[in-house]
């Protein structure tokens, strides 16, 4: 490959991570995504946006894991980024599950309550 | 004393009336109250046409765990002494009822189960539910070093500290075998008497063979993880 193409990938992922980023920042700001969830989206991002501008990072850091090639450890980062937020977004379903269960006892209860009320006023 | 019974009712308009009305006849000093799990069918109005139990609908179909555990925050609040879980679909028999009430009123037990396998029962289930029970049995077994030999049975009663307890923690789905290791862990005491069940009157099992598989691997799961946890 020659240097006109690096620079060329280069500048693409810096502009591909960043527009990521500004992206995911401009949801939380109009409130479409909240930050507990944005949290591990961004730094994903960020550590590619890292990688994008010093490029050497990666080459060492593939060596010190053993991977002979270097952009399969890029895919590696964003495996493990992209495990992560499935596993956040279960454990977000299962906490919504149970909020949810609770609403739908709480409300069978309520109205069961509400009927016995308006049938003795009667 | 205050004892209610507790049905979880999933489309069960065409047995519900018999079980609300043979509670009735065996034991006229409970209360009834049905959980109706989001049916379809007519089952809330069938039941409350009896005239002999309060209907509580949960709006959407939400599991039995979830529609069993509404009966025990009803029965807390109602500040019951005593409550039995009993199927809608009628294969329990209230004439058992005394029977499995009776370790309860003197205090012998925090839960009591009604077992098809104690006594000689012309019961057969499936022949993957009937191993399903055996592994629970031998999960048993190993954790707690007892024998339960009807784990899956939700033929119950419990008693004040058991419905306390259940009322805050309750499992979803398949919640039988769960709730025995639970209890047990809180330091209850878990009991079995020999009933007989009748054939399932009207519907199907909710018990298919893929529903079997998942059934025996996410309690297993379940269970195994509530005996790491302290």
């Amino acid at each position: 490959m020659n240097d006109v193409n690096i620079i060329r990938i280069q500048i693409l992922a810096i502009a591909g991570s960043t527009f990521l980023i500004i992206f995911i920042l401009n949801l939380i700001r109009k409130k479409r995504l909240r930050e507990e969830f944005s949290i591990l989206w961004l730094l994903t991002a960020f550590i590619f946006l890292f990688i994008s501008i010093f490029r050497p990072l990666l080459d060492k850091f593939s060596y010190f894991l053993g991977i002979s090639y270097p952009p399969a450890a890029l895919f590696l980062i964003l495996i493990v980024g992209l495990i992560l937020v499935c596993i956040h977004f279960s454990m977000a379903i299962s906490e919504l599950k149970e909020i949810n269960k609770k609403l739908l006892q709480e409300m069978a209860l309520l109205k069961a309550e509400l009927e016995k009320k308006s049938k003795e006023e009667r | 004393m205050k004892k209610i019974a507790i049905i979880p009712a999933f489309n069960e308009e065409k047995n519900i009336e018999k079980v609300i009305l043979s509670i009735k006849q065996w034991q006229p000093d409970f209360d009834i109250v049905v959980i109706n799990d989001g049916s379809v069918d007519l089952t809330s109005s069938v039941a409350r046409q009896t005239k002999q139990a309060v209907v509580i609908d949960l709006p959407a179909n939400i599991g039995i765990g979830g529609a069993v555990q509404t009966g025990f925050i009803y029965s807390r609040r109602k500040d019951y002494d005593l409550a039995v879980q009993i199927d809608g679909d009628g294969q329990h028999d209230a004439a058992e009822i005394e029977k499995l009430i009776e370790p309860i009123l003197t205090q012998k037990a925090d839960m009591v189960i009604g077992s098809r396998f104690l006594s000689q029962s012309k019961y057969k289930g499936t022949i993957w539910r009937r191993l399903g029970i055996k592994i629970f049995t031998l999960l048993n077994l190993i954790f707690l070093g007892e024998k339960i030999t009807d784990s899956t049975s939700g033929f119950r009663a419990f008693n004040r500290r058991a419905i306390e307890i259940l009322s805050q923690d309750y499992p979803d789905d398949f919640p039988e075998p769960e709730t025995i290791f639970f209890l047990k862990k809180k330091g209850l005491k878990v009991m079995e008497v020999p009933v007989s069940m009748n054939f399932r009157q009207a519907g199907r099992s909710s018990l298919t063979f893929f529903k079997s598989i998942y059934y025996m691997i996410k309690v297993t799961l379940a269970i195994s993880i509530m005996m790491l946890r302290k």
